[in-house]
């Protein structure tokens, strides 16, 4: 039976953080376990992408209760592409966190609540249920907490209580959300929904529900005027934790958005036109805030932000090729902000900062890391032929055939601020001349680390800059992939079938 | 030909890993890879002259359209001979010029980089590919600039260069694709036939807009010029390179290659004209207030790319042989001025103009190479510049409209372009060597042969144009699409109109040359206007963006949770309400309610008064309490209406939440109010609102019919099929089992982060460890 295939990279993160909870207080054990169990999650993912490649969507019914009575879990080509994304960012900030964290987080649960949060990413891509997609959301906002926490440095707490009411705020709202659309459907399985929405009468009403979600995935994408949490947060936490939020945490909300308004709600135009206005102000936003930060992972920060616009705005287009616009620019934003995070760390262990005014002369001190570093950033921006610059011929060209010019004109206006901000980044951070600042006393800076530590944090940037470059120069598959995911997104006879064949 | 392109990537490469090797004196064998391309492109002058085009289809990304479709023609040839020609001079030079640099491995790096892709740029037929070469040449642009990068004003340089070139990258990015939409192609040789649709279509303007926009940029017109004169912070090689005779021109080309395209209108050859004559007499005008001598060369390279535009924007088929023929005089002479720049900066530490003079007694291969290319570029016989000069002349004289107006135009800026050349070629070396130059050493080979050989060549094209007129000057002006069998090219055309403008122009120059001196006060006279340049405004304009970043990014990321949430809060409401007043009709039925009994009329007072108590109390353990009456009721109601599951549950929540809020009461800091009474009505409001419109909401939604199906087949099989009693439990369990595992382990993580918060204490050397 292919179809348990979709369960095993659920499973096996399950499994791996509770064998990690068993070893808690070996730290070496621990390590070994995660990398190498993550190691063995991507191929499980590949697995289950080569299957869905190969033989079209995979659908598990849990417990064996036949939809829309249990909860269904449903690989479609778009889950099985995120599902492989999450793994392969997850083994690179595995081996990561290895190297970089220091013992003492790492000896109060750190690898199983790490996989705890791959766990519910997974889940929350997989599952074919609205009330199962919120548990899993708690999955992901609980280990995110106490991953922010952990340590509980000053700066730390702060940042993790905005977290965690913004996006607990997100939830009740979600929570809600799934209320009102059960009073009105009387059902929770996403294909089930996709058949009875439409049925529904009162429309006003079916529109609130709407609404709510998009707030309620709003908030967890970060998009104008909801995003606050994440500025707020994702400098104060250890930089391996941050790789993984700044990756995939904002990434699950853009998910959600597709999947819920390509599937269920669709053909509004009230909602496209606030998704529209949302998207450009968002790119505005993020741009802006980018604009004025001095710190590394401040401005990567607000660049995630400007980033989801243009996912949004492929979704708010809704024609076939701005969709795939938005889900090449997902594909190739997984990867490079997770890597950016990475890098952010490198530089603070090289260093032994990431404000702007400390730092300098990387270029001259690691001229050959610093090559590394300039591709993640070069995809970024989106210089051509890099990943971050396909989906954008897809996001124009959208906004002329829907005559989107507003769009048009943010997508540019995103595209020159990156450019200027990621320019003035390396201008600050690479080139100029550092002043002199004091060493910090019991700091392991880069340079006295063992070869093998230096080789653990740098082979995964290696390695997510390889896939980086590889979505950059063989475009060709991801946009075959894109338009693929797309197609499955746009013919929801497509999704409802598979899960329920009776119909 | 891919090859050729991707050669100098690989070189690029290479010196990654073997630049420590060919640091030293091997660093001149680099130049090896440019000579052999341009060999390699020399081999197919022949077939090019016999009107062939050479093309080659490679496929990439085909889903975007963008497919390595290379096409080598008279004008791709021209540029590549000039890319891969001077690149071969300005890789020898560097090898002396930049000796012993401990850097110099990157520096040929990103050499490599530029050569290859503006080779890219020039055989790109794709629109889009052409564009990823277009991009990168800014990219390395923006590295060759930023070299010496610990100085300040170099960093500055770069990032404004790769401002305003990125900027109007992206112009061609989107002008492109809506070429390609109009046209259904982004092949550039199969959109010439479709000329006339584009000119007469509605979004024509826009795209028209849009390219100008990316060649504007590129090729430093006003008012966007002022990047050119700041990446002269680049080593002279760089300046030689790409600032003078390829990378700058490729808007030139761009222009030249999209005319029959795009060409052929009013709106196309106006705009060019106008931006094309401002650009040229503003910065020709520039030259004379510079002391510096890159700072002149830089203003006279802007004023002859004003000159190009303004040659394309006339659109005759004379202004396109002018225009061909500029572009190969100016990349001639102006590579050589700039190669003789560098070589006076090398070896008497100064460029200022009025330091210098006398240089011919220490360097006099310099001296020649200053002196032919300064002849050259005023236009005096029998140098290529010449015929260049006289070319133009011809092509205003015979426009159609204001020739009078346009011919001017052009002298004057001839004359001062005349000027300039002067004062950067002879000037430097006439007169009286001065003091502490005397000594300077002889140059080395490899900086005096390059400008030599390019000064040189000048002459030996003016002598006999024969030898560029069928290999290169017809096949480009075939690419306009008109019949090139009449083009004569000669030095000597007679006595006629011409001639007396040339005249006219190369005396002028001298007399001038010899009236106006270049001093410090003259430039600080032009200092006083700089309020009113477009670097200035541009500038100030991006600050106050910047300052209008800052005040938006803080008025919405303030730091206070609270007014996060408000703002959230606000915006859902707006929504919300938006979208009920819109389109529900209210069709609450009433009379469906079941009756109100004491018990619950008793409750919800019990409640109200409970959350006005909550709201008012000044005391944090009364606010406490009654927070956990509110629980309480609800409980009552849940028991009222028959969930006692439910109610215990409730019950059993409220009770650890008041008795865990009592425990830690004492450690928690004084109860302080922190929010004025205005603060409390608006928050009052907003609460209430959000309140009022769940209740409403609610309302409508339990109004409405109701789809029982899965609620009651779960009634139905609880026991049947999952052998439950209780279906709630067999719901829980068993039929969303997966929910209640998540869930469990939700608790699971919750307990391990307290415990965490708990125990872990950082001790102060792991505080900044990460």
């Amino acid at each position: 039976m292919t179809q348990q295939f979709l369960l095993y990279p659920l499973l096996w993160q399950l499994f791996l953080s509770i064998v990690l909870m068993f070893a808690w207080r070996h730290i070496q054990i621990q390590k070994i376990i995660s990398i190498v169990g993550s190691a063995i999650g991507v191929g499980l993912s590949v697995a289950l992408f080569y299957e869905v490649w190969q033989n079209g969507t995979l659908v598990v019914q849990a417990a064996s209760w036949k939809a829309p009575f249990g909860i269904s879990f449903v690989g479609d080509m778009l889950a099985a592409t995120l599902v492989l994304l999450t793994s392969i960012a997850g083994l690179a900030v595995s081996s990561y966190s290895a190297a970089s964290l220091i013992p003492a987080r790492l000896r109060f649960g750190y690898f199983s609540i790490f996989h705890f949060l791959i766990l519910g990413l997974t889940g929350a891509f997989l599952t074919g249920d609205i009330f199962n997609l919120y548990v899993w959301f708690e999955i992901i906002i609980i280990s995110s907490f106490v991953l922010i926490t952990l340590g509980g440095e000053k700066a730390q707490i702060e940042g993790a209580v905005k977290y965690f009411t913004l996006n607990f705020l997100a939830s009740i709202i979600f929570l809600t959300a799934i209320a009102v659309l059960y009073g009105l459907a009387g059902s929770l399985n996403m294909a089930d929904l996709a058949i009875l929405i439409p049925q529904i009468e009162n429309r006003g009403l079916v529109e609130v529900a709407a609404i709510l979600f998009l707030v309620a995935f709003g908030i967890k994408s970060a998009v104008f005027p909801l995003y606050f949490w994440l500025p707020a947060s994702y400098h104060t936490p250890p930089s391996a934790i941050a790789a993984i939020f700044g990756g995939l945490l904002t990434k699950v909300g853009v998910y959600a958005l597709i999947r819920f308004f390509s599937l269920m709600f669709v053909e509004d135009v009230l909602l496209d036109q606030i998704l529209m206005v949302i998207a450009i102000l968002t790119l505005i936003s993020g741009g802006l805030g980018a604009m004025v930060q001095t710190n590394v992972r401040k401005v990567f920060s607000y660049l995630i932000i400007c980033h989801i616009g243009f996912m949004i705005a492929g979704l708010a287009m809704f024609t076939e090729l701005a969709i795939a616009g938005a889900v090449f620019y997902l594909i190739h934003d997984i990867v490079v902000k997770t890597n950016l995070f990475m890098i952010s760390g490198l530089i603070y262990r090289i260093k032994g900062s990431n404000r702007f005014k400390e730092l300098g002369g990387i270029y001259k001190e690691y001229p050959k890391l610093s090559l590394m570093m300039i591709i993640p950033m070069f995809s970024l921006i989106g210089v051509p032929p890099l990943s971050g610059f396909w989906p954008k011929i897809s996001l124009i060209i959208a906004s002329f055939d829907t005559q989107s010019y507003f769009i048009l004109a943010a997508v540019i206006f995103a595209s020159f601020i990156t450019l200027v901000v990621v320019a003035k980044l390396w201008a600050e951070v690479f080139w100029k001349d550092p002043d002199k600042f004091p060493k910090k006393n019991h700091f392991l800076y880069f340079k006295k680390m063992t070869l093998a530590r230096k080789l653990q944090m740098i082979l995964p940037i290696l390695m997510l800059t390889g896939v980086s470059l590889y979505l950059g120069f063989g475009a060709e598959n991801i946009q075959q992939l894109s338009i693929r995911i797309t197609s499955e997104l746009m013919n929801t006879d497509f999704y409802i079938n598979a899960v329920l064949p009776n119909n | 030909m891919l090859l050729a392109i991707l050669i100098g990537f690989f070189a690029a490469l290479s010196q990654l890993l073997f630049g420590k090797f060919m640091k030293g004196k091997l660093s001149i064998l680099l130049s090896l890879v440019p000579l052999a391309l341009f060999i390699f492109f020399v081999q197919y002058i022949p077939a090019i002259a016999a009107g062939e085009i050479v093309t080659v289809k490679h496929t990439w990304v085909s889903s975007f359209g963008v497919d390595l479709d290379l096409k080598l023609d008279g004008l791709a040839l021209l540029f590549s001979l000039m890319i891969t020609g001077i690149g071969t001079l300005v890789f020898i030079y560097t090898s002396a010029y930049l000796k012993n640099h401990p850097m110099l491995d990157r520096f040929y790096g990103y050499l490599f980089i530029f050569m290859a892709a503006m080779l890219g740029l020039v055989l790109s037929d794709n629109f889009l590919a052409m564009f990823i070469f277009w991009e990168l040449t800014s990219i390395s642009s923006f590295f060759l600039i930023g070299f010496n990068n610990t100085n300040p004003d170099s960093r500055k340089s770069a990032l404004t260069a790769l401002s305003i070139t990125g900027i109007g990258g992206l112009l061609f990015l989107a002008g492109g694709l809506l070429l390609g939409e109009v046209t259904g192609t982004y092949q550039i040789s199969q959109m010439i036939s479709q000329n006339e649709l584009l000119v007469n279509h509605s979004l024509y303007v826009l795209i028209v807009a849009l390219i100008f926009g990316a060649a504007f940029t590129k090729s430093a017109q006003f008012p966007f010029h002022f990047w050119l004169p700041g990446a002269m912070k680049a080593p002279t090689p760089v300046s030689t390179y790409l600032h003078s005779a390829t990378m700058v021109k490729a808007g030139i080309y761009l222009l030249f290659r999209l005319s029959p395209v795009l060409g052929n209108s009013d709106f196309w050859n106006n705009t060019l004209l106008i931006v094309g004559g401002i650009t040229m007499l503003y910065a020709a005008f520039h030259t004379l207030f510079r002391t510096d001598l890159k700072g002149i060369l830089a203003y006279s390279t802007i004023a002859a790319l004003g000159i190009l535009t303004f040659l394309i924007g006339l659109g005759t088929k004379e202004s396109f042989i002018a225009a061909a023929v500029f572009i190969l005089v100016h990349a001639l002479y102006k590579a050589t001025l700039f190669l003789m720049t560098g070589a006076i900066d090398l070896y008497t530490g100064t460029r200022d103009v009025t330091k210098l003079s006398g240089l011919h007694k220490v360097m006099l291969p310099i001296a020649i190479a200053g002196g032919l290319a300064a002849i050259s570029n005023a236009g005096i016989p029998p140098s290529i510049g010449f015929i260049g000069k006289d070319l133009i002349y011809e092509s205003t004289l015979h426009f159609k409209h204001n020739a009078i107006l346009l011919t001017t135009l052009a002298i004057l800026t001839n004359i001062l372009i005349g000027y300039a050349g002067y004062v950067a070629g002879v000037k430097p070396f006439l007169g009286r060597t001065p003091t502490g130059l005397e000594k300077v050493t002889f140059p080395h080979p490899a900086i005096w042969i390059p400008p030599v050989i390019l000064g040189v060549l000048g002459f030996v094209f003016g002598l006999f144009p024969s030898l560029v007129e069928a290999s290169l000057i017809k096949p480009i002006v075939a690419t306009t699409g008109v019949d090139t069998s009449d083009i004569h090219i000669k030095l000597w055309h007679g006595f006629n109109t011409v001639l007396g403008l040339s005249a006219i122009t190369i005396i002028s120059g001298i007399a001038l040359y010899f009236i106006w001196k270049p001093n410090a006060t003259k430039r600080y006279f032009i200092q006083r206007f700089d309020k009113l340049s477009p670097k200035f405004i541009i500038e100030t304009l991006a600050d106050w963006f910047e300052s209008f970043s800052d005040l938006w990014t803080r008025i919405f990321q303030n730091g206070y949770l609270r007014n996060y949430i408000t703002v959230i809060v606000v915006f859902l409401i707006s929504l919300v309400a938006f979208t009920l007043l819109n389109n529900t009709t209210y069709q609450i039925d009433y009379s469906s309610f079941s009756k109100l009994t004491i018990y619950e009329v008793v409750s919800l007072c019990i409640l109200i008064l409970a959350i006005g108590f909550a709201v008012f109390t000044k005391s944090r353990l009364a606010a406490v309490a009654a927070t956990g009456v509110m629980g309480y009721s609800i409980c009552l109601f849940f028991v009222f209406y028959s969930a006692p599951d439910l109610a215990m549950t409730q019950f059993a929540i409220d009770t650890l939440t008041v008795i865990l809020f009592v425990l830690v009461l004492y450690k928690l800091p004084r109860y302080l109010n922190l929010s004025d009474y205005k603060t409390r009505i608006k928050d009052g409001v907003i609460a209430i609102a959000f309140g009022g419109l769940i209740s409403i909401l609610a309302l409508e939604v339990l109004a409405q019919p109701q789809n029982n199906e899965i609620s009651a087949y779960y009634a139905e099989n609880a026991y049947v099929l999952a052998h439950g009693k209780n279906v709630v439990n067999v719901i829980l369990v068993d039929f969303r089992g997966i929910d209640t595992m998540v869930e469990i382990s939700v608790l699971a993580i919750a307990a391990i982060g307290v415990f965490g918060l708990l125990k872990l204490r950082l001790k102060s050397e792991e505080r900044k460890q990460q």
